[in-house]
């Protein structure tokens, strides 16, 4: 049996362990609620924005855009990868990269060469040994969009001198504060999402001139697009790690009740033996 | 009963507005223009100043910083940098900013300048005050 003063500083430490991720949870939990509402202020902003945009897809402008140009062959295409800065959430990132593995490796079947953009830390590390052409780190938990722009603009650029041909966006759906889920979602060239009957040719009228008023609505919509993702990034970030933080709290409970019992038996034991043996000694004085 | 069409107001930090309207009038950077059910497909940028639409029991005001407008027959999608609403303007706070944005284009250096932010901002301060203005006078 094992010695009573080791079970005891065992307790000890997994107490210790226990107060912190309680801590964990509790800063994850408050931190989270101010990520979800910033993620619902800008939502709207985004939905709208999109939807403007798939108008336009389905109608036939005198200025054809390159965001709207599908192109036949596909030779290279980029990612851009949203993850958090740090660890303990749970199998958020990695049910991320696999979602985003899983689609890079369909490319590679076809032979189609493939550049990735990160946000985050940990998307960093782990897409090194793939070649990461932009990266943002530290954003922290109020990020700019200024922060962003630069990765942006390398991806867009890059599709624009035509080095690559598709842009995909890999993210976390915010579900609710229980489910996150990882989606891949094409961003360039833009899908028209809603494929609503085109009756007629038509075409917007533009004040000032066309290509002025679409370029800067599709900096837009690209911008608000990641930064987008990146904020709902932070809410299944914060709320991934509440609930792994409370699942190792609840864990570090349930060890720290095993350990307890193991030392009250062994405590039991001893002084069990200890009066066993004060029996036996004072049976064999008498 | 008077033909309508869906407007809707969004800045990148909230939705302002999203209802059934029959009129808009919004300051279009090429001039103001009105918006009426019905009108063609047209996509513009707008500029500082002042956005207004009629619904059946009133108008209704608010302030624009700039953004993008798209005009559908039957919807309207307003993507506003910033709005803020009529009762929420300060005058004192927008003069504050006219004459930052004056001082700073009267600098010392004019090679550290940004002149077009400036500008914009010294743009949406006169728009505001300017507003303010009319719209004190139509309250008294």
């Amino acid at each position: 049996m094992a010695g009573l003063k080791e079970i005891r500083s065992q307790i000890g430490s997994i107490q210790n362990t226990k107060k912190i991720t309680k801590a964990m949870e509790m800063v994850a939990a408050s931190k989270m609620r101010r990520a979800k509402d910033r993620m619902d202020a800008s939502r709207p902003y985004a939905e709208k924005i999109c939807q403007v945009v798939s108008h336009m897809a389905s109608g036939h402008l005198e200025y054809q855009h390159s965001f709207f140009q599908q192109r036949e062959t596909v030779k290279r295409v980029g990612y851009i990868i949203i993850s958090s800065d740090r660890g303990l959430c749970g199998g958020l990132n990695t049910n991320l990269f696999k979602k985003a593995l899983q689609s890079i490796a369909e490319w590679k079947k076809q032979d189609v060469e493939v550049d990735i953009a990160v946000f985050g830390g940990k998307a960093l590390g782990a897409f090194k040994r793939f070649g990461v052409v932009a990266e943002s780190t530290g954003l922290g938990d109020r990020p700019s969009v200024n922060d962003m722009l630069g990765t942006i603009k390398v991806m867009l650029d890059s599709y624009e001198e035509g080095r690559i041909d598709r842009l995909f966006l890999v993210e976390n759906e915010f579900v609710n504060s229980m489910t996150q889920s990882p989606r891949v979602t094409q961003m360039v060239p833009v899908v028209a999402t809603d494929m609503e009957e085109i009756k007629h040719h038509w075409d917007y009228i533009y004040e000032p001139e066309s290509k002025e008023v679409i370029d800067m609505l599709m900096t837009r919509y690209i911008e608000s697009l990641v930064y987008q993702g990146v904020v709902e990034n932070i809410a299944c970030e914060m709320s991934a790690r509440m609930v792994a933080m409370k699942s190792a709290t609840d864990n570090a409970g349930d060890m720290i009740d095993k350990l307890k019992l193991k030392y009250n038996k062994a405590r039991q034991a001893s002084i069990t033996q200890e009066i066993s043996e004060i029996v036996s000694g004072a049976a064999a004085v008498s | 009963m008077a033909m309508t069409m869906h407007l809707d107001v969004v800045s990148a930090e909230e939705s302002i507005f999203s209802g059934i309207v029959e009129e808009i009038l919004a300051p279009g950077t090429m001039g103001d223009l009105g918006v009426m059910p019905r009108h063609s497909q047209l996509i513009t940028t707008l500029k500082a100043g002042e956005l207004r639409y009629k619904m059946k029991d009133g108008e209704v005001s608010l302030f624009v910083a700039g953004g993008i407008m798209e005009v559908q027959p039957s919807i309207v999608t307003v993507l506003a940098d910033t709005v803020v609403r009529v009762e929420d303007l300060d005058e004192k706070a927008a003069q504050e900013a006219q004459k930052r944005a004056e001082d700073a284009l009267q600098g010392k250096d004019p090679a550290d300048l940004d002149y077009e932010a400036i500008q914009v901002e010294l743009d949406a301060a006169k728009a505001q005050i300017e507003m303010i203005h009319r719209v004190g006078k139509s309250l008294r």
